[in-house]
């Protein structure tokens, strides 16, 4: 992803990064393994809701997909789905070397190696998996993304569409999820 | 009525949401403490619904739009018609037929708007609420009629004012014990608080009617959550526990209220929505029931107290 240093956002943009650093609503997209981390950053250990995170239902409420590990090509079109039914603006954290290389699936022919070819990423967890302390850093420099308006993930989405696409297709032969009990 | 009225109402409505939000904020703190966690900010709730109508958001048909603006219509509608502690934006209109009927509008333009977005998670949560709503309106309805039946007035401010000056004593829940038992238990159902939140819940059918709302709508849809919960608590309150002498008493009043029902949903489970209707028509029904005809046959609680 391209971090964009130079500050051009207007007054309203401003307050409105605060609103969106303080309040994360979150979707768990948990195929991998690092749903399991999850749970304690969650509960009383941990408490996300401290800085304001909590869970929401679907995408369309959410703020922040969480992607938990290893995608498959099969759930790669869920998550380009997903994430595109989510309201600007829109934020991507990937969990764990899975995301980041394919961990120790990088050599399988049914996942995908690098996660930010196919949706732009804003933030990495390193690890395999990611303890809940680095989770919960990782929120904060999230937060701290957000609020100096940094987390450009979906502006570098809708500009770079063709590309992202065009990766996507690459990939997956086609982006369309067929219906598989009614076809 | 003139435009000092509409200027009251507005008022009322303001601080109704204010109040309403940062006493959520508080209860998501208590909720935690509950849990064992520290929990949010007081005043996150406020966060939460500037963040979502900062965001984007796309429509499902002009239905879908239409749902929205109606529902918050009609609720906010409602709020300025609700007395309180005696103070009324429109004088001697705060009926509890007014207040019902309205509030009808707001839920009958969220069903329309959940059904429009074409989800069936949607379709399933509306299908429940609604079903949850006949559950606990018959038992609340029948107690609220023997209270128009016993007071012989259906203005909520005259109830309410009939009961101060007595103390606890002076209550329509303690006058009527099994009738403030109905009215507490309905104010759960009312609220979607567990044991009867079928409706909304999460895990099962992904928060049911709200599963297409995002950004802006849902930002409307959580005022519309807050201002409800405002109407449903006030209605309870001004008609069973007395409503309020004064501003801060009926601000007190409320908060114990509100935060007593969030500590006892939060060590509750959840019941299916057919659980739910049996309980409600078995056995709120029933003390209902017993205490409209010991109030028609008998007459005790009404005026014969000390």
């Amino acid at each position: 992803m391209v971090l964009e240093n130079q500050d051009n956002r207007n007054l309203w943009e401003k307050i409105g990064d605060f609103f969106s650093a303080n309040s994360i609503w979150m979707k768990w997209y948990c195929t991998g393994c690092g749903a399991i981390e999850l749970p304690p950053t969650m509960t009383s250990r941990f408490d996300m809701e401290r800085l304001g995170m909590g869970p929401m239902a679907t995408p369309r409420q959410a703020d922040v997909l969480l992607i938990t590990g290893y995608l498959s090509s099969k759930t790669l079109r869920r998550v380009i789905y997903s994430y595109e039914q989510m309201q600007d603006p829109k934020y991507i954290v990937a969990f764990g070397s899975c995301t980041i290389n394919g961990g120790i699936y990088y050599d399988s022919y049914a996942t995908i190696n690098q996660l930010d070819k196919y949706i732009p990423v804003d933030l990495y967890i390193a690890g395999c998996m990611p303890r809940p302390e680095g989770i919960m850093n990782a929120f904060a420099d999230l937060i701290t993304m957000i609020k100096k308006g940094q987390a450009n993930g979906w502006r570098h989405y809708q500009e770079n569409y063709e590309w992202y696409k065009q990766n996507q297709l690459d990939s997956l032969k086609e982006v369309i999820i067929h219906d598989e009990f009614h076809e | 009525m003139t435009v000092m009225n509409f200027v009251y109402g507005f008022i009322v409505l303001l601080a109704a949401f204010i109040f309403q939000t940062a006493l959520t904020g508080v209860n998501r703190k208590v909720t935690a403490r509950i849990q064992k966690r520290y929990g949010p900010r007081w005043y996150q709730q406020f966060l939460d619904i500037f963040k979502a109508l900062r965001k984007g958001s796309i429509t499902h048909g002009w239905v879908f739009d239409f749902g929205v603006i109606m529902a918050l219509g009609g609720i906010m509608a409602t709020v300025i018609f609700i007395p309180v502690a005696g103070f009324e934006a429109f004088p001697n209109m705060d009926n509890v037929f007014v207040i019902s009927y309205l509030l009808a509008v707001g839920m009958l333009g969220m069903a329309m708007s959940a059904a429009g977005s074409g989800n069936p998670w949607a379709s399933i949560g509306v299908s429940r609420a609604l079903t949850n709503m006949v559950a606990y309106d018959v038992p609340l309805m029948i107690v609220i009629f023997t209270l128009i039946f016993a007071f012989d007035t259906a203005s909520v401010s005259e109830i309410a004012a009939m009961q101060q000056g007595m103390g606890v004593l002076g209550w329509n829940a303690v006058r009527m014990p099994l009738g403030g038992i109905v009215a507490f238990i309905a104010l759960f159902g009312m609220l979607g608080k567990k044991p009867f939140d079928s409706f909304i819940a999460p895990a099962e059918i992904a928060s049911g009617p709200m599963v297409e709302y995002g950004g802006k709508h849902l930002g409307f849809m959580f005022i519309l959550h807050e201002l409800m919960t405002f109407i449903e608590v006030s209605l309870i309150l001004s008609l069973f526990f007395g409503g309020g002498s004064s501003i801060l008493v009926y601000a007190i009043k409320y908060a114990i209220l509100y935060t007593l029902v969030n500590i006892i949903s939060q060590v509750m489970p959840r019941f299916k929505i057919d659980q739910a209707v049996k309980f409600f028509y078995r056995v709120p029904l029933v003390f209902a029931i017993i205490q409209g005809l010991v109030v028609i046959f008998l007459g005790w609680g009404v005026s014969v107290w000390f």
